[in-house]
């Protein structure tokens, strides 16, 4: 194909925009409805995500060591723990540390607990981390049959609950967003399938005039890519000034550590790249495959 | 250049439109096809730039044969045959001008080329001055004028006309009439299809008469031969 043939499909893609008149305006008007659709809902997933593994990573065990335990077998353990799979970082908090902590987290009633600072009731402690979360349970349950171990904890139950929630949240999440995308790649192949239909005609006397199928398929995947791009400038404001609102409000309002939006920068602007390679797909998908049955004159 | 061997053609509703064809067409004739409605005229003639497919018999146009052509070469073929259609097939949302260069565009001639050419032949067909508008903005007659222009526009081998004249006035049939002795004069092959006692019986060609589906007259300088 040579240049200048290159350069009249463009032209030709871009005068069918103006050509088709409304039937533009509808198919411009079902990329840009699906698209605010799948970028809220995008945006709203992948900061749940977010938080999710915010959450997760929070995630340590607790391994209380028997009183017991000289400072060599405490060593000892430390190894141990370090050496099993999945183990990411294994650190040493001395009773007066955990103490100290306690104390603090409590405020003001803390106070009470100062009494205790000359006769720590608390255990050494070994603060264990995996690599990954899901490990979490195993990594606790091998290193509570070690001896030396008086106790393990890792908030048996929530995290369970917690790891099932979010591996249900995520699977359905993304479900949701296949059957979106599908939905408006249907709903745009249809509405482009119309235009099409009324220009099957055309199509056969392009044919008849000598045009290969590429010379006539290469307009309609311009004037799909132009409509996929013109439908996503719409989506693209929405999620930028949305989201630039939601990311200032949100954070302020709510300091739980693991509530925390994505920041504006670059998260939106990532996500309106998403959107508008997602609205030049399913445009140039939904024009190039609706004139796929009409080449075969 | 034009050969058919026993050709029928029965269409998917079951009319048997060609009833064993055999003809031989030679570089620079010039054919009129006759014979009266639904004898398969426009049959014959689809067969050539393989609108339809024969459903029996050979057909060989410019040493391609028509059985064995690819799909994909169909372009190729349609190229080197300029085709006025009994219905115009003009595409509706270009304008005139841009309906004659999509001839000129599919074989990617230089936009240069294709600005000259196309002004010639809008020339040629008197349409000069209606070159921005559509279609729907001509009557029936200019319209085939420009069905003729985009047909001979990129100077084919061979030049198909399915009534050509049919819509048009006694003048402009006579202008058309002398384009086509002019191109064939250059070697072009003309394959007309045509209703027009007058003319057949003035320009004296090659007349090919077709009856229910069979080529029941074949002459040199022949004559129309139907009572109108
Ligand atoms: N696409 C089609 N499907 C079914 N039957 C067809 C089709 N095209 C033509 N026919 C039938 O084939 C026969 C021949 O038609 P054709 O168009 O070749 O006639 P014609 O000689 O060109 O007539 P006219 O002078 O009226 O143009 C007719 O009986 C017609 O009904
Ligand atoms: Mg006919």
């Amino acid at each position: 194909m040579k240049f200048r043939t290159v350069m009249r499909h463009f032209r030709e893609g871009l005068k069918n925009i103006g050509r088709n008149g409304w039937m533009t305006v509808a198919s411009v008007g079902a990329v840009t409805t699906t698209l605010i659709l799948v970028g809220a809902f995008l945006a709203l997933m992948l900061n749940l995500n977010q938080m999710a593994d915010n959450i997760e990573q929070d995630v340590e065990i607790t391994t209380l060591i028997d009183l017991t335990l000289n400072e060599e077998e405490i060593t000892n353990l430390g190894n141990e723990i370090e050496e099993l799979n999945g183990v990411e970082t294994v650190s040493f908090s001395s009773k007066d540390d955990e103490l100290a902590k306690l104390i603090e987290s409590m405020g003001d009633e803390g106070r009470s607990w100062e009494l205790f600072e000359q006769d720590n009731p608390l255990n050494h402690v070994y603060v264990v981390k995996t690599t990954d979360p899901e490990d979490t349970i195993d990594v606790a349950d091998q290193i509570s049959e070690m001896d030396g171990v008086q106790e393990v904890n890792y908030g048996k139950g929530v995290v369970e609950r917690l790891f099932t929630f979010n591996k249900y949240a995520r699977n359905i999440g993304l479900a949701l967003i296949i059957g979106l995308v599908f939905t408006a790649i249907f709903l745009i192949s249809n509405t482009i399938k119309i235009t099409i239909m009324a220009r099957s005609r055309e199509i056969g006397i392009m044919k008849l005039v000598g045009a290969t199928n590429g010379f006539i398929r290469w307009p309609f995947f311009i004037e799909g890519l132009m409509l996929g791009i013109l439908g996503s400038i719409i989506p693209i404001g929405v999620i930028l000034t949305g989201y630039y609102y939601l990311a200032n409000n949100v954070s302020d309002r709510i300091s739980y550590s693991f509530v925390e939006v994505l920041p504006f920068n670059p998260f939106a602007w990532q996500l309106s790249l998403i959107i508008l390679g997602i609205g030049a797909f399913i445009g140039i998908w939904g024009s190039v495959m609706s004139v796929r049955k009409f080449l075969k004159v | 250049m034009i050969l058919m061997n026993d050709v029928y053609k029965t269409y998917p509703n079951g009319v048997t439109a060609l009833n064993g064809v055999n003809v031989d067409i030679k570089q620079g004739e010039f054919v009129y096809v006759v014979g009266p409605s639904g004898a398969g005229k426009s049959t014959f003639i689809k067969l050539i730039y393989r609108e339809v497919k024969p459903s029996k018999g050979s057909i060989l146009i410019n040493e391609m044969n028509m059985s064995e052509l690819k799909e994909k070469k169909v372009p190729l073929l349609r190229r080197d045959i300029g085709v006025i259609f009994q219905d115009f097939k003009l595409l509706p949302k270009l304008t005139v001008y841009e309906n004659i260069a999509f001839a000129l565009e599919v074989i990617e001639e230089s936009p240069k080329k294709i600005r000259n050419r196309v002004m010639e032949v809008l020339d040629l067909v008197g349409l000069k001055n209606k070159a921005r508008f559509i279609p729907d903005e001509l009557s029936g007659g200019e319209q085939q004028r420009v069905s003729i222009a985009r047909a001979i526009v990129n100077n084919p081998k061979i030049v198909i006309a399915d009534e050509p004249t049919g819509n048009l006035d006694p003048d402009t049939s006579w202008g058309i009439m002398k384009t086509f002795e002019e191109i064939n004069a250059r070697g072009t092959t003309i394959l007309m299809a045509t209703h027009s006692k007058e003319i057949v019986n003035t320009i004296k060609k090659r007349v090919i008469a077709i009856e229910d589906g069979l080529i029941v007259r074949d002459e040199h300088r022949g004559e129309y031969g139907y009572e109108v």
